[in-house]
């Protein structure tokens, strides 16, 4: 009951067998949880892939974090240069006392002659003496071969491995043997106990370091894991400050990613109306074009928005050293100088990372998380297509955006698009476009002997977005989008654009005059005709008078008793014809 | 001439009774009656029972023997069945011939 209600890897039942933790995450996550319980790893792997590092690391995490006890048994380098080696990493072993790791140093001694037949009875006589004091849980043996070979014939080192591994059994120790795989594993056939101990023991876990178009590359692969499921494609790793870091290829928390409803500006007010509000909040946005299309000034608009709003923000500028962006952006009213000193804005250049997309990939996310940032910058992330293959660097790139997503980190990546390419509206090197929540294209327009920049958003998910092609425009206030016209089916853009935006005003010029002169017109008209009915108005008035009187001067005369109705109606039909 | 006279110490590290350790044991009896009458001591340590001495001589790989005297030190490994190789070692061979 209590194991159905404890670990993240849920997926085997209370029956499966007991994982010991690695401490490197990726590898737990491969394996659900690390390395067999109570029995034996093996760990192949050529010359300098990493193996003495896999079992120091599980034997110091053991010791420190999970109080399990281990014995490391050094067949190939002494402990005391092992110490020395491990003082470059963050585990501190010269501080943890014998009692909880110890070293044996059992290396073969240049002057011991062999003659006939021996076993490793001494040596495991010694382990049982010193794994019983200490208790220890974890031991590792580092480079059994070299001891494997001393031995006379195949049949004797079948059975020391016979040997050691029913030592182990019953010991219930979590074990690790690593052995050199030589080249090619596939090279050593037949009674090889590399190939024998391939089919005894419970897991088998290959390193890998090669070399491809010049960029190392280190890959780890669970060749067989008996009783447990695991990842069996090849992880790429890296070896770093902790010791071996394999990525988490797929995060829990991606699934469950609270989708965010908040935007985030973008840096210039019209593309955030062009984008319904912005980018969302921990999306990932592609900024696609040719060299000089301003993408870095995009992205300092979107980094120094971020930093307004009090938001840690991540620069990692490939192409130009970090002074020199901040100098560029500051010429176009960009101003992230303050922000840099604030330590709000950390910006990095390239140049202090090497190696392969992977070792960029986990660089940044540690520079990320030890700065908690909430926006992201890499420019371009398509300087990575350069570092290894595409598939590994595809897969880097398909990572940063699913781990950026997971952190809530709002990510903005530039796509140098190559300006020979056919198809330049095609998307990023890496494919990342299609992954991308929000890509705009920015491109050239070469019209009437100019260059003008036009920016266009090809995608935005989940928003409703400008489909009109504007004009971007830098200047030393600042960067601001601009209305593109377009006419007969073109767009008009820089000079083009003035000139229309001219014209249209002569237009208008011209016809406000024309309705002036028209209104004044019609104005002197009005006025003469007010005139005209003042005149007859007055003419009027002077009729009815006259009307009036010789109406009195009738009656008078007739000596009218009574004003008749009649009367009336002639005075109406007196006036009538003066009022058309 | 002193050669003849020196004591030769042994010092052979067995693991319990196995058959490895019970041939060298043998093997290095016999060699000493052979070449070392009267002039030879030989400690046997099972390394089940002493592990402790065992890891301070260092020893991984069972049986294993060491010539404590005359110095330098000398270990060979193994059951002792190659005779001329273990006089070499031990030096037990006027000449290498």
């Amino acid at each position: 009951m209590a194991q159905l209600s404890g670990g993240p890897p849920p997926a085997l039942g209370p029956a499966s067998i007991g994982k010991a933790a690695s401490s490197i995450d990726g590898f737990d996550s491969i394996t659900s949880g690390g390395l067999p319980v109570g029995r034996t790893t093996l760990l192949l792997g050529g010359p300098g892939s990493g193996k003495t590092l896999f079992g120091l690391q599980f034997l110091s995490h053991g010791a420190q974090a999970c109080q399990e006890p281990g014995i490391f048994v050094a067949f190939e380098e002494t402990a005391e240069r092992l110490l020395i080696n491990a003082r470059s990493f963050a585990w501190q072993l010269d501080a943890l006392p014998p009692e909880q790791l110890f070293f044996l140093d059992a290396q073969p001694q240049p002057d011991q002659q062999c003659a006939g037949d021996f076993d490793l009875g001494g040596m495991l006589a010694v382990l049982q003496d010193r794994a019983e004091a200490m208790g220890a849980r974890r031991i590792v043996f580092d480079a059994l071969d070299v001891l494997l070979a001393l031995l006379p014939d195949a049949a004797a080192r079948q059975r020391e491995v016979r040997r050691l591994e029913q030592w182990l059994q019953v010991r219930a120790l979590t074990a690790i043997i690593t052995a050199n795989s030589g080249l090619d594993v596939a090279e050593d056939r037949g009674s090889s106990p590399l190939v024998l101990m391939q089919f005894m023991l419970d897991c088998v876990v290959v390193l890998r370091h090669s070399v491809v178009l010049g960029v190392s590359e280190r890959t780890l692969r669970v060749q067989k894991y008996r009783g447990s499921g695991f990842d069996e494609n090849e992880a790429p790793f890296l070896i770093g400050h902790t010791g071996l870091e394999v990525p988490v290829v797929r995060t829990l928390r991606r699934a469950d990613a609270r989708v965010s409803h908040e935007r985030v500006s973008s840096g210039l007010e019209r593309l955030d109306t062009m984008l319904d509000g912005g980018y969302y909040r921990a999306a990932s946005v592609l900024i696609t074009g040719f060299s000089g299309t301003a993408k870095t000034t995009l992205s300092g608009a979107f980094a120094a928005a971020a930093c307004e709003r009090n938001e840690p923000c991540l620069f990692i500028s490939f192409d130009s050293d970090c002074a020199e962006v901040v100098r560029n952006l500051a010429s176009v009213g960009i101003a992230l100088e303050r922000h840099v000193q604030s330590g709000c804005l950390q910006m990095v250049s390239s140049r202090s990372i090497s190696g392969s997309a992977e070792t960029y990939l986990l660089r940044i996310k540690s520079l990320a998380q030890t700065q908690g940032a909430r926006c992201l910058v890499i420019d371009p992330v398509s300087t990575w297509a350069k570092a290894g293959t595409d598939l590994t660097t595809h897969s880097v790139a398909d990572r940063l955006m699913d781990w950026a997503k997971g952190e809530g980190i709002t990510l903005l990546c530039t796509s140098l698009l190559d300006e020979l390419s056919s198809q330049p509206a095609d998307g990023s090197p890496l494919q990342i476009s299609t992954l991308a929540d929000t890509w705009i294209h920015l491109s050239y327009l070469v019209q009437a002997g100019e260059r003008n920049r036009s920016l266009s958003i090809v995608k935005s998910r989940g928003s409703a977005h400008s489909n009109q092609v504007r004009e971007l425009i830098l200047s030393s206030t600042g960067v601001t989008l601009a209305d593109a016209y377009t006419a007969n089916g073109e767009v008009l853009m820089g000079t083009l654009r003035w000139e229309k935006e001219q014209l249209d005003r002569r237009a208008g010029e011209q016809a406000e005059q024309t309705l002036a002169e028209r209104l004044q017109a019609l104005q002197l008209q009005l006025r003469a005709k007010h005139d005209e009915i003042a005149a007859l108005t007055r003419f009027g008035d002077e009729r009815a008078k006259a009307l009036a009187l010789q109406r009195r001067d009738l009656a008078r005369l007739r000596g009218a008793d009574a004003e008749s109705a009649e009367s009336a109606e002639d005075t109406d039909r007196a006036e009538r014809p003066l009022t058309p | 001439m002193s050669r003849r006279h020196t004591r030769f110490k042994f010092r052979l590290y067995v693991a319990g009774d196995s058959m490895n350790s019970a041939q060298a044991l043998a093997n290095l009896a016999a060699l000493c009656r052979q070449h070392l009458p009267d002039r030879h001591e030989i400690e046997v340590v099972d390394v089940f029972t002493a592990p402790q001495q065992a890891l301070a001589d260092g020893i991984f790989m069972t049986p294993t023997l060491i010539r404590l005297a005359p110095v330098p030190q000398r270990r060979i490994v193994g059951s002792l069945t190659q005779t001329r190789p273990v006089l070499l070692a031990l030096g037990l061979t006027e000449d290498p011939a």
